[in-house]
């Protein structure tokens, strides 16, 4: 078990490892997105009330779930970073970084595209909206962080602090519609107690959800390895991939 | 499928625009953050393996020199 925990800190093991993930994961998420758009678009009826314009749905909820997953992730990989200074996880917060910012947008715009037809206004600041906007700064925040430093360590480290902090808009998103008025719907999906979705679209809501957190991992690891790369350079490793790759 | 026509499908009862835009925005962003770091990662190999030659290229002529 603790020889696997190590191994995550060999960038080239991880290296090799995302590259096999890749292969076939970016294949099979590339054609759950496309089976989902088209469930979504084609092959669902109406809204009762909203009419076409709830099809929106199908990239507005799994894009909003994700972005604020990405925050947890790379809040966590902060945290480890500042606890066991773990290098991956600090390559690994950076990467989220851009994603998540990325997702975040997806999120606001197409909520902002959906809010036109159906509150008859594209943007109000609401709890619910304002609260993702926060998070899409916080997003850029880190990215903006990571460049002001010279030091990349202290980049790291001030970055995970921002992103900890951060952290405590994460609930707020989440319970907003609850604890505030607001003109954004509560939750459809319920763990506990039924969901007030029609299954018709629920499933392909469900595989787009799924879908987004797949994608969301690959950006990822695309991401890693980029960084992967560029930071182990001047070693032996990276040297003998280059020779390898210029051989062929 | 629940449209009857290509035109019902792009209008979607006055909501194809919003609809539509969202989506292609949607997937325009992702291609974007697919796309980026694969260039970003072959620019870096290709100025890693350019400068691995030019370095390997000095040490040998140094090598002919000195024999």
């Amino acid at each position: 078990m603790w020889s696997f925990f190590h191994k995550f800190g060999s960038p080239p093991w991880l290296y090799a490892l995302s590259g096999v993930i890749l292969r076939w994961l970016l294949p099979v998420t590339l054609l759950a997105l496309l089976v989902g758009m088209v469930w979504g678009l084609l092959f669902t009826s109406p809204d009762f009330r909203q009419g076409n314009s709830y099809r929106i749905i199908y990239i507005h909820v799994p894009a909003a779930v994700v972005a604020m997953a990405g925050y947890y992730l790379m809040a966590l990989a902060g945290a480890i970073n500042l606890i066991w200074r773990m290098k991956m996880a600090d390559v690994a917060m950076k990467a989220a970084a851009p994603v998540g910012a990325a997702f975040t947008f997806i999120a606001l715009f197409t909520g902002a595209v959906w809010g036109k037809p159906t509150w008859g206004t594209w943007w109000v600041w609401d709890a619910r909206i304002t609260s993702m906007l926060i998070l899409f700064f916080l997003y850029l925040g880190v990215l903006a962080l990571y460049e002001a430093f010279e030091n990349k360590e202290a980049a790291g480290k001030a970055c995970a602090v921002l992103s900890l902090v951060g952290m405590v808009n994460i609930p707020i998103i989440y319970k907003s519609v609850d604890w505030w008025y607001s003109l954004h719907q509560s939750a459809s999906i319920k763990f506990t107690g039924d969901s007030t979705i029609d299954s018709s679209m629920l499933y392909p809501l469900l595989l787009m959800i799924a879908s987004f957190y797949a994608l969301f991992t690959c950006c990822l690891l695309l991401n890693m390895r980029t960084e992967l790369l560029q930071r182990e350079s001047r070693t032996q490793w990276v040297r003998r991939l280059v020779s390898a790759a210029g051989n062929n | 499928m629940y449209f009857d026509s290509v035109h019902a499908l792009l209008t979607m009862d006055g909501h194809g625009v919003y609809v539509w835009s969202a989506y292609l925005v949607t997937i325009t962003v992702i291609a974007t953050t697919l796309l980026v770091p694969r260039y970003r990662r072959k620019r870096l190999l290709q100025r890693l393996t350019a400068e691995f030659k030019r370095t390997k290229g000095v040490h040998g002529a140094n090598t002919r020199e000195q024999n």
